[in-house]
């Protein structure tokens, strides 16, 4: 065990896994030399040489093309886009090509690629540094979507992600990468894929959530049980396959359910989550299924603190599904 | 600047000795064997078509000395990424007639389970990988795979096809860019057929030519008369050389002309002035070949017609086989979605075998 921060995780899963497996590459700008802008490649460049930290031109749909060939011979390329932001000129690669290979070609050809990026805002980066684009890749057939909130969580999944025969886009809230301090078990420890986890157990209302929502999430939990509610928290982890039964089973202990995340309001997962809770625990609950959600506007910078979900918001939807 | 085109066969039949690649007589036949079951797999596709017995149908009819001229320079462990008009090539690199055809059915002779509208097909085992309908994504792909192989240290080339309006793409600048990059064993194709759809060449770019483009990458450029199979073979098989040798990437330019509309959902007669496809028409690859055969000694009518006749009946007896098979299971719908099935796809499985209940 040692004590570090999540971007330190990220670093060591990728030192680790790199040693473990020959097959793993990675790839994007800035990575090799610079350690990436945000430094979770630091040093590896160094360590590894510059053919397997391999700093590419600036084009995201190359990166992500070269990736998806690299995987289809056998290699397990890891990709980082420098920001979530910038994913969009690769989305045809991700969505149409990444994700559709194993489907089209009827499990001939797999592209187990691991699609790094920093995501979320909190970070005074405005529309350009601090988007939550995850709606995207769990509405495409063919995709992990994980999202860590834990330096643990974050070497764990990552590990499995780089494990996984599937592609997996990996977001990480980059607002937690120097904030989130914990635990990290040492090498060799995964965290599966596919599995919530249970931040904090209570009986009157769950609050589901991932990334950098949970802390917020838990700050609710901490203020509503000062006034004698007892606050569930699920951290996703994974967001897509998700633990289905995790959410399910918590809410038909608690009859109550919030969805929290900073993505916009509309068609965001959380939607996708109330349904899913509707369908199959409706005879469970007591209230209907709050969103507590960024605004469906485009990210803001100057009113960045207003746009985020904060305990606050939580709070009130809490209440409000207690008193419903 | 204008690069020089690179021709074999001479109007009258015979091959400059300078260009010409040498092929022994057996390779000769087979190129010519390989042309015309290519046009007869297109007459039979736009047949069956027309007919209602498959959905769509996309030929290379005009282009079969690019298809077999480039496919017939790839060596076992190359690397194919087709665009969708590349069947020659795939059945060149050992792609099953039965499979191809099996896919334009989409039934369970299809081993893709019928996952893709026709002419989207591929080989794992021959290393042609499946065919996407968004043009130019599969050059940066084939750049990895050329990346892995260098890594690796493995002499194969990987070639990636695509055509005049794929160069338009950001895929293609980015590919190129990163191949001269990396210097990666990659091959760049174009089969500059002259339309992309409707649009002629002049829509998509302003260059001389689209080979020129491959000097802002700082890799060689290299235009080929795409209806000479025998200049096509020359000038493919040495940028494949050069690329196995860790000499860097190729583009080439095939000039040729697609014959037929873009697939069978597409009516060329609507901006095509039929005196100019008469003109390449007088221009037909199979027919310039045969010329050249017929000059060596190599073939002669009867033989001719007799290679077209058994080329059809190839084609016939596979489609009556593939034709028969069942349709593919309901069940195959929520399969190879991912390696194991999710829950989510589970229950939807369940509805494939319900499906009152969905």
């Amino acid at each position: 065990m040692a004590t570090m921060t999540l971007v330190q995780a990220i670093h060591d899963a990728l030192g680790e896994e790199m040693e473990r497996d020959p097959r793993i590459v990675l790839l994007g700008e800035d990575i090799g030399k610079n350690g990436g802008v945000f430094r979770a490649t630091e040093g590896l460049w160094e360590r590894f040489g510059a053919e397997r930290v391999i700093d590419t031109p600036l084009a995201e749909a190359g990166i992500v093309g070269m990736a998806i060939g690299m995987a289809l011979d056998g290699l397990r390329p890891v990709a980082e886009i420098q920001f979530a932001d910038f994913i969009y000129p690769a989305f045809d690669q991700i969505v149409s090509e990444l994700a559709k290979f194993r489907y089209r070609s009827a499990g001939q050809f797999t592209a187990p690629v691991v699609i790094r990026a920093p995501s979320g805002g909190g970070i005074k980066g405005g529309h350009y540094h601090s988007q939550s684009p995850e709606a995207y890749f769990i509405h495409t057939a063919g995709l992990n979507v994980v999202m860590p909130s834990t330096p643990a969580d974050a070497k764990g999944l990552l590990a499995s992600a780089m494990r996984d025969p599937d592609p997996v886009i990996f977001l990480e809230p980059k607002a937690l990468y120097r904030t989130a301090k914990g635990e990290v078990p040492d090498a060799g420890s995964a965290v599966p894929l596919g599995k919530a986890r249970i931040v904090r157990k209570g009986s009157d209302v769950t609050v589901v959530t991932y990334g950098a929502t949970v802390r917020v999430a838990e700050e609710a939990a901490a203020q509503a049980e000062g006034e004698g509610t007892a606050v569930e928290v699920i951290d996703l982890r994974t967001l897509w396959p998700m633990d289905i039964e995790a959410v399910i089973g918590s809410v038909e202990k608690t009859g109550r359910a919030v969805v929290l995340h900073e993505a916009p309001r509309t068609c965001g997962f959380g939607a996708e989550l109330a349904a899913l809770i509707q369908e199959k625990a409706f005879l469970h609950l007591k209230a209907p299924v709050a969103r507590v959600t960024g605004f469906d506007t485009p990210f803001p910078y100057a009113l960045e603190k207003l746009y985020l979900p904060d305990a606050r918001r939580t709070r009130n939807a809490i209440a409000a599904a207690l008193s419903f | 600047m204008e690069l020089p085109l690179r021709v074999v066969l001479r109007e009258d039949g015979s091959a400059d000795p300078e260009l010409d690649p040498g092929l022994d007589d057996e390779a000769l036949r087979i190129l010519f064997r390989k042309m015309a079951l290519l046009r007869a797999l297109d007459e039979k596709g736009l047949n069956l078509q027309r007919a209602g017995r498959i959905g769509f149908y996309i030929g290379a009819t005009g282009q079969e000395a690019a298809e077999i001229g480039s496919g017939f320079a790839l060596e076992e462990g190359d690397w194919v990424f087709p665009s969708y008009r590349d069947q020659g090539v795939a059945l060149l690199q050992g792609y099953p007639l039965s499979e191809l055809i099996g896919q334009l059915f989409g039934n369970s002779s299809d081993v893709t389970k019928g996952r893709q509208m026709p002419n989207h097909w591929c080989d794992r085992a021959a290393r042609v990988v499946s065919v996407s309908s968004p043009v130019a994504t599969q050059l940066p792909q084939a750049v990895g795979t050329a990346y892995a192989a260098k890594l690796r240290g493995e002499k194969i080339a990987v070639i990636g096809y695509f055509g005049d309006g794929g160069s338009s793409t950001g895929e293609f600048h980015a590919a190129m860019n990163f191949a001269g990059v990396f210097r990666t064993p990659n091959v760049f194709f174009c089969s500059n057929n002259r339309y992309a759809i409707s649009l002629p060449v002049a829509r998509q770019t302003a260059a001389a030519s689209i080979a020129a483009k491959a000097a802002a990458y700082g890799i060689p450029g290299v235009r080929v008369d795409g209806n000479d199979v025998l200049a096509v073979f020359r000038v493919t098989r040495d940028a494949l050389e050069r690329a196995r040798a860790g000499e860097g990437p190729t583009l080439i330019e095939a000039l040729t002309y697609r014959i037929g509309s873009h697939s069978t959902s597409d009516d060329a007669t609507r901006y095509r002035p039929a005196e100019e496809v008469e003109a390449w028409r007088g221009k037909d690859p199979i027919k310039r070949f045969a010329a050249h055969l017929k000059q060596r000694g190599l073939l002669d009518d009867p033989e001719e017609k007799a290679v077209f006749e058994e080329a059809r009946e190839e084609v016939r007896r596979t489609v009556a086989v593939c034709e028969a098979a069942p349709p593919v299971p309901p069940e195959s719908l929520v399969e190879d979605v991912y390696a194991e099935m999710p829950w989510h796809l589970e229950e939807q499985r369940e509805w494939t075998r319900m499906p009152e209940k969905r």
